[in-house]
Parts: C-alpha cells; sequence; structure tokens
C-alpha cells in the first residue's frame, strides 16, 4: 500500500471560526483522543499490550498507536487465538505484523472442555477466548491491555469506562466502576489485577470506516459484499456470519450504514443466544 | 492474496454537515426527563416507522394512558436486545445540529456516574417540575454542572399543563433558578415553558404559552455551540511523555490551548526553562510545518537538550501558566469517607501529579439544599472550597482563565474520589511539608558541640561580587578546622551547578536559590556544624527568609567592600562583561543590592586581610555562644 497520504498541514488549510490554527475535522478530533489515551496508557502502565483481534477496529488502534508513538508500537501485539478464524485474517495478521514491525505475540486457547459447560454453545466457544486471554495474561504479566472496543457496538460496552479496572479473576464489576472525567483515568489496578483501556470507545462503525478510508489502512476483503453478503464484524469462522449487503467497498459502506437498520453485531451468533449470555461473558472478562 | 488498500477518496458518506453537540438532560427525578426525550425523538422524526403508533395501541390494548416515556423504555429493551437504537447516547437532528443525547443516570447515588457522563456533554438541559418547582435534585444537578465547566444550560419549565400555563408560575421558578444558576456562574442560555406530554414548547410555541417570548426546545438546542478548542487562549501544552524510540527525543502531548509551530520560543514550566520548537513530529509525513492548535495530540522536538518531564507544561514566553505550591480549588467529593482537612492525597493537574495536603476546608455543603456549611469535612457527594499544599511545584492556571489547564481531579488510594476547579494560584507560598516524619538524629547536641567545640551555626556572608566573601569564608573555614571545628562552606555558585542547577537569575529563582541554600546550611547547623554560606543574596527580603529558616543559628555577616574596590578586582570577570553587555541580570553593577540593615558583623575588606577578618568573626562567634570559651582540648582538663 501506499504510504502517500497528505500531511496535516496541507489537508487542514481552512478555518472554521477565523483562528490562525487550522480547524479539526470530526475524524481528527476522534484520532487526538484516541492517541492521548495510547500515551497516558503507555505512560501510567508498566507492561503493555495491544489486543489485536485483526479486525477493522483493531487495525485502526494500531494505526492510531503508530501515529502516537511516531511508528513504533512500543508494546507487543497480542492475538488470542482460537485457531478458528478465517483463512484470510490469518494470512492478513502475518503479513502486516511484519510490515507494520509489530513485536507480535500468537497465544492458543485452551480446549473447548477447559469452559464453563452452562454456556450456550457459541458463549462457550468466545469463553475460550476469555480463558486464553487470563492464561496469556499470566504467562505474561501484563497490567494492561489496549482492547477496540465501542460504545455503539453493544449496550454493556456502551457503560465501560476508557480505563476499566479488572478484578484479580479478570472480572468486571460494572456497578462499582470508579467515575472518570476530564480525561483523568483511573490507571492503579489491584495488584495481580489488570486494566482494560479502551482507546477507541467514543468512535462508531461509521467512523472506523471513514477513518480506515482517510487513512488508507488496509482491510480484509471479507468486510466487503461478495455474492450479496458481507461479514460487519469478524469473529471466529464458525459462529460469525455475513449480512446481506452490496456494499463493495469503503463508500458503500459508509452509505449502507446511514441507513441500516441492522446492528453491528447481528451476525455474532454469541451475542444472542440467550439475553444475557454477552453480559455474563463481560462480566467474567471478555471484551 | 484477499486484502484490500482502500482508495484514498477524500469523500466520505458520514461527514455531517451540521456541527455535532453533545447534550446531557438533568434534573430532579419525576420531572419529565423521558418524557422530553421521548418528545424530542418524535418531534425531530429519529423514530423508527410505526414506533410510536404500535406504543400507542399496545397502551390502549392494555388499558393505560399512553406516556412518551413508554418509548425511552422500550427503546431500552430493544436496545438491551442488541436492536436498533442505543440509548446511551441517542442521536437525534435539529434544523443545524447534530444532537447527541449523553445517558447521564440522575439519582443521587450514581453521582459518579453521572458526572462521568455530563462531564463528556458541551452543554446541558436541565428540568424542572412546574408544579414541584426548584428541587434538591435541581439544584445539585446545576451545582455540578457550574464544577464540571458546563457553562451552556438550557432551562426547561415542564409540565406546565398541571400548572393551567400560568405565566406567573413561571416567572417565580425562573427568577428561583436563575438566581441559582448565576450565582454559580453559569447564565441560562434559555427558560423554556413545555408541556412536553402534549408538546408545548417543544417544537411548537402553541397557542397556551404565546406569552412566552423565547424560543421551543428545539431552537435553543440549535443555538448551542459545540465546544471549541481554545485556541485564542495561551499555549499549554501538558507533557505526557519523552519518547526516544530513534535519534529524535520527541516531547509529547496535547496542545490544551493555544497553537504552537516549529520556530517558536517556549518556557517550560514549572521550571521556566527556555527552549526553541526545533520541529513538529508526526507520522507518517514529517515533520510538518504551520500551526497546530488546541485539541491535537502532538510531537516536538526541542533546539537544546533540556531535563523535561511528565507534567511540566509547554508555553510561550511572556504567558506562562504560574509556578506554585499552593492552590484554592472548589471541588465535588464522590469518595464514601468524607475528606478531612489534613488529609493527604494525589492531585492530577493535567498530567501532573503531586502528592498534597489538604490545609483548609471552607464552604463545604451538600449542593442540593446548600444549608448547614461546614468547615472541616467535605461528605460524599458534597461540595466545598480546599486549600491545599503541593509537595513539589506544579505549573497551573486559574479556571476563568484557562479552563483545561485551571481544573484538577483528586486521588485516594488509586481511585479517582473527587475534582473540581482552580479557584486561585497562590504563587509563592512557602510549601506545607506533606507526608514528612522528621527522624531525629542519634546523637545528642551536647555529644556534637563536645566534640566540635561549638554549636551549630549559619554563617550568611552576603555582599557585592568580588567583595572577598569566598576568600574570607575559606580562611574562616580554615581556622575553626584547625581548633577541631567542623566547618562546611557553601559557596552560592558551587551549588549552583548542582543542587540548584534548574535555576535562573529571574527574582523568583534567586530567592528558591537562597532559599534552598538556607535549608541546607540549616540541616548542616542543626546537625552541630557551621554552615559558612557565601552567596552576593542582593535581597533583603530573601536574606530575611534565611533568618526564618535558621532562626536562632543565623548569623548575618555584611563583606561590606565597595563597591568600586569591587570592580577592580573582578576575580571572576563579571563586571567587564556586565558592562560590556554579555551578562545581563548581574548583580552589583546596578543599585539592586539592599544593605543588611542589622547585621551581625560587617566586614570592610579594602584594609584588613581575610585572615584577619576571619579572626572577627571568631570573635563574633565566641560572643554570641556559638564558640566553646576554651578551645576544645579536652586532653588538657583531663
Amino acid at each position: 500500500m501506499s504510504d502517500a497520504i497528505p500531511g496535516v498541514n496541507e489537508r487542514l488549510s481552512t478555518s472554521r471560526s477565523g483562528d490562525l490554527a487550522p480547524s479539526m475535522d470530526h475524524l481528527d478530533e476522534l484520532e487526538a483522543q484516541s492517541i492521548y489515551i495510547l500515551r497516558e496508557a503507555f505512560a501510567r502502565m508498566k507492561k503493555l499490550a495491544l489486543l489485536w483481534s485483526l479486525g477493522k477496529d483493531s487495525n485502526v488502534m494500531i494505526w492510531l498507536a503508530r501515529k502516537a508513538f511516531f511508528g513504533k508500537v512500543p508494546f507487543p501485539a497480542l492475538h488470542v487465538d482460537t485457531g478458528k478464524k478465517f483463512p484470510e485474517m490469518y494470512a492478513f495478521r502475518d503479513q502486516y505484523a511484519k510490515e507494520w514491525g509489530l513485536d507480535l505475540r500468537v497465544d492458543p486457547c485452551p480446549p473447548i472442555d477447559a469452559v464453563d459447560p452452562t454456556l450456550p454453545p457459541a458463549a462457550r466457544s468466545a469463553a475460550r477466548k476469555t480463558e486464553g486471554l487470563k492464561l496469556a495474561l499470566a504467562k505474561y504479566g501484563f497490567d494492561g491491555l489496549i482492547a477496540g472496543i465501542r460504545r455503539d457496538e453493544e449496550a454493556t460496552r456502551a457503560k465501560e469506562r476508557v480505563f476499566s479496572p479488572r478484578g484479580i479473576e479478570g472480572g468486571w464489576d460494572v456497578r462499582d466502576q470508579p467515575p472518570e472525567f476530564w480525561d483523568h483515568f483511573n490507571a492503579s489496578p489491584p495488584q495481580g489485577a489488570h486494566l482494560r483501556i479502551h482507546p477507541i470507545l467514543h468512535w462508531t462503525e461509521a467512523d472506523i470506516w471513514a477513518y480506515t478510508q482517510r487513512e488508507n489502512i488496509p482491510i480484509i476483503s471479507l468486510y466487503l459484499s461478495n455474492n450479496g453478503k458481507r461479514y460487519r464484524s469478524l469473529g471466529d469462522s464458525d459462529i460469525t456470519f455475513p449480512v446481506a449487503s452490496n456494499a463493495a467497498n469503503i463508500d458503500e459502506i459508509l452509505t449502507e450504514l446511514n441507513t441500516t437498520k441492522v446492528p453491528e453485531r447481528a451476525g455474532r451468533a454469541l451475542d444472542h443466544e440467550t439475553e444475557d449470555a454477552f453480559e455474563r461473558l463481560r462480566v467474567s472478562g471478555y471484551l | 492474496m484477499n486484502m484490500i488498500a482502500p482508495t484514498s477518496s477524500i469523500a466520505s458518506a458520514v461527514a455531517t454537515p451540521r456541527p455535532q453537540i453533545r447534550i446531557v438532560i438533568v434534573g430532579h427525578v419525576d420531572h419529565g426527563k423521558s418524557t422530553l426525550v421521548g418528545r424530542l425523538l418524535h418531534e425531530t422524526g429519529s423514530l423508527p416507522d410505526g414506533k410510536l403508533e404500535m406504543l400507542k395501541a399496545v397502551s390502549e390494548r392494555r388499558g393505560m394512558p399512553f406516556e412518551w416515556s413508554f418509548l425511552l423504555d422500550a427503546l431500552q429493551t430493544e436496545r438491551d436486545q442488541g436492536i436498533t437504537i442505543d440509548t446511551t447516547q441517542i442521536r437525534f437532528r435539529t434544523p443545524s445540529r447534530e444532537v447527541v443525547l449523553i445517558d447521564a443516570p440522575g439519582h443521587a447515588e450514581f453521582l459518579r456516574n453521572m458526572i462521568t457522563g455530563a462531564s463528556q456533554a458541551d452543554a446541558a438541559v436541565l428540568i424542572i417540575d412546574a408544579l414541584e418547582g426548584v428541587r434538591d435534585q435541581t439544584r445539585r444537578h446545576g451545582y455540578l454542572l457550574h464544577l464540571l465547566g458546563i457553562r451552556q444550560v438550557a432551562v426547561v419549565i415542564n409540565k406546565m399543563d398541571r400548572v393551567d400555563f400560568a405565566q406567573k408560575r413561571f416567572a417565580e421558578i425562573s427568577r428561583e433558578i436563575s438566581e441559582h444558576l448565576i450565582g454559580l456562574g453559569v447564565t441560562p442560555s434559555a427558560i423554556i415553558p413545555i408541556s412536553a406530554r402534549d408538546g408545548d414548547g417543544v417544537t411548537a410555541r402553541t397557542p397556551r404559552i404565546s406569552w412566552h417570548q423565547g424560543p421551543t426546545v428545539v431552537e435553543a438546542l440549535d443555538a448551542l455551540e459545540p465546544a471549541r478548542a481554545m485556541t485564542d487562549l495561551p499555549l499549554r501544552l501538558p507533557i505526557q511523555a519523552i519518547y526516544k524510540f530513534d535519534d529524535r527525543r520527541i516531547v509529547a502531548g496535547r496542545i490544551e490551548a493555544g497553537q504552537l509551530s516549529a520556530g517558536d520560543e517556549i518556557v517550560i514550566m514549572p521550571a521556566g526553562k527556555i527552549a526553541r520548537i526545533k520541529t513538529v513530529e508526526s507520522w507518517p509525513v514529517t515533520p510538518v510545518a504551520g500551526k497546530l492548535g488546541a485539541g491535537r495530540s502532538v510531537g516536538i522536538t526541542l533546539d537544546r537538550e533540556l531535563f523535561v518531564e511528565r507534567g511540566d507544561i509547554v508555553s510561550h514566553v511572556g504567558t506562562a501558566p504560574r509556578d506554585t505550591r499552593r492552590l484554592r480549588a472548589r471541588i465535588f467529593w464522590l469518595h464514601d469517607a468524607p475528606l478531612a482537612k489534613g488529609a493527604q492525597i494525589l492531585v492530577r493537574l493535567g498530567t501532573k501529579e503531586a502528592r498534597a495536603t489538604v490545609v483548609a476546608i471552607d464552604k463545604a455543603v451538600d449542593p442540593g439544599d446548600l444549608a448547614s456549611i461546614e468547615t472541616q469535612l467535605i461528605q460524599r457527594n458534597h461540595v466545598g472550597e480546599i486549600d491545599l499544599a503541593l509537595a513539589q511545584s506544579v505549573a497551573a492556571d486559574p479556571y476563568l482563565e484557562n479552563p483545561n489547564t485551571g481544573r484538577l481531579v483528586i486521588e485516594v488510594n488509586g481511585r479517582i474520589a473527587g475534582g473540581g476547579l482552580v479557584l486561585s494560584v497562590n504563587a509563592g507560598e512557602r510549601a506545607i511539608p506533606i507526608d514528612i516524619v522528621p527522624v531525629e538524629s542519634a546523637l545528642q547536641d551536647d555529644e556534637r558541640s563536645a566534640r566540635y567545640g561549638h554549636s551549630g551555626a549559619v554563617l550568611w556572608l552576603t555582599g557585592l561580587p568580588g567583595s572577598g566573601k569566598s576568600t574570607i569564608a575559606q580562611s574562616l573555614e580554615r581556622k575553626l578546622f584547625s581548633r577541631g571545628g567542623s566547618p562546611v562552606f557553601l559557596d552560592g555558585d558551587t551549588l549552583r551547578a548542582g543542587l540548584n542547577g534548574d535555576l535562573g537569575f529571574s527574582p523568583k529563582d534567586r530567592s528558591e536559590n537562597i532559599r534552598r541554600l538556607a535549608e541546607v546550611a540549616t540541616h548542616l547547623a542543626r546537625n552541630g556544624h557551621i554552615a559558612i554560606v557565601a552567596a552576593v543574596s542582593p535581597s533583603a527580603d530573601d536574606r530575611a527568609q534565611a533568618r526564618r529558616i535558621a532562626a536562632d543559628a543565623f548569623r548575618e555577616i555584611f563583606v561590606a567592600t565597595p563597591r568600586e574596590v569591587c570592580e577592580g578586582r573582578d576575580p571572576k570577570g563579571h563586571y567587564a562583561k556586565a558592562r560590556a553587555g554579555t551578562l545581563t541580570n548581574f548583580t552589583g553593577t546596578g543599585s539592586d543590592y539592599e544593605k543588611p540593615d542589622a547585621p551581625e558583623l560587617t566586614l570592610d575588606t579594602t584594609a584588613r586581610s581575610a585572615a584577619d577578618l576571619a579572626g572577627d568573626v571568631e570573635q563574633m562567634l565566641a560572643k554570641t555562644g556559638i564558640l566553646s570559651a576554651e578551645p576544645a582540648d579536652i586532653a588538657a582538663n583531663i
């Protein structure tokens, strides 16, 4: 891909308020905020990793990290691998881990038998990933995990903080979240626990696509329409399904998002098995 | 390979032509928040097709009158099932604004959640029941909006149908809430009589409120401004980190106010170090030219190697923030345990963190009733003013001068416990020691004086450059050492190379230089040594401060050599340089040296030798009880 995108100064030659300094557009504001969060995480946590799920959101996140740290991602990119991703995703991972100079750590998930058998099948499968994550946390001793979740994706994610403390067991106590305001973050997890850091919590699905387009960030082709279907969200190949769509490029995706009433995670089976499946997963440490 | 690098088409389908504005609706429980939201969604055409009809049909079937709040409940249920609208961030459009409604739970128990939500808003709608009028939660939320720095507040007086659209009742409540808000420095942008249930005043100016001259709710929302980046204020770039990933040393942070570009002369506070911005770094294209303004996350390199650290603030020369160890702030308190006078806390100001002690509490009160003012404690969910003594200097602005750098957050045990606005910055006040448990020496004073033949003292030699202070000090040092004493020579210039290496020659830095010399000397004196300080110390105030620090141990010695003599000697070549104009801020060439009024001793070096004068000092020390009468020949006394 080409690195040829316009420089900050060229792109923003117009001014909204008559200020001397070029004003920022919506994507500039989102970007600046995310960079601020990433730098806060890097300054305040001792051992940080970025969770790379290979999807559009975590790719944007890596891009933002490269912006924040001037080309270098100064912490590992952790892929907790269920072994069941689409082949296109693995190919993407291997190519761009190299191209982007990432310190890639791939850690497998435990076998399905190790996971709570009372969960519905898809949720159980996703909970495997949570177990894999716990193992990776124990192995590397990370105290901060950067995750690419967004408020608009799903109801329980909307309640998240930017710096979100987890218990020793990785659990999330949604009822006792600390206050967070003015970009001051709670960055002191208890001994042995860790923090989740959410640099793109304030972005929407449409923002992600508009930014991907503006910055020329590579994407996996599964997001684009093929025979009238495309994936809006990518997970394990056995529990993720495409939605009906003719959007074959990002412009068309953006147009589609402007009118659709179908939620982003509609194709993610695990969200819909029981009313509280997703919340149960999150409380026990799922992203 | 199935990967796509998208084309760099700039055309974006989501580019919103309307400015986005984030609002929060607050007010007392049951004053009609959900009804107003339901009504707004309907009247702005933001509801899914058929939703309203369906709900009306359901209400009818169940024999219940339709309520607009059902709409929100229904959306909530659907949202919980992952369908259509997210109630934590409802979006709708007014003619010229894209409105994002932020969910901020109103229940007092969850004030921390209300604050977390409301802190993200550009503006607020405060809703009041016309029948019930202003209630405690109305006042509390009003107060918190003020403390959160939300200055655009539209007041909606709801349920006007319950008071027969009486203009008089509207006027009463308007007056009461206006007084409350204006008292907090918040002028309501509009006060609107409405019936959210019937629709009056929401989008339509109905005949029942024909007396109302102001805007409707939608018109008021339409007039709100997105919080604008503070580009017009003086530059404030709080440093987040210094990166050295390659051969660049990049100072990174977000511009909170003002603007910068390569070539700017900057001052880094609180230390006051001066540098120039060499480059503005970016990625993937770097460096970037032109001005960058408030809101941007940037990285800069400097034209010189300076010790700067996270928490410092980059500003422009002439408009720098103050450096201080004392702050007064108005805060809200969210922690379970009340905040007490004397409490030791962690303060976050921008990216700076500093330990602090609460030295005073004032006007602590429940913002809901504003009665029973306390001065010892701030209870949970209450507000109050506090004076903070910080363990180290920080750069800060009063809130009124810079809303971004003029606010702070308080942490207790690693958790955010409160926050508020900086009311004043009391630069120059001495810090109150924090978290300090002095550990006494294991030795007794008389053990030391028995060995040294003297008690501890601070001998402060002041005088013009070249007056002979250091020469006398060295001679005295030798004399005292020869008789078994323990002199320690502290030369001002020598200490500037290390301990005081961060200080310049501004009056403030000179003061700090003197303060540190005095502290070090006093510490030595307390441990039985005779500290001999040789420093120009031209300011009488600074020397008075040194005397206060050293107290009884202080002996001021004025080396009163006339200026012409000093200039003739000029051992360091300073006078010559000052004359040539290459050394500015040099004491002694102007009239800035303030002679001591009542020194313990005055010495003139024009006619007498240093050794001779050192003898005078020795005598003075004996006379004033520092030196023991007999030279310490302990063996002779056995």
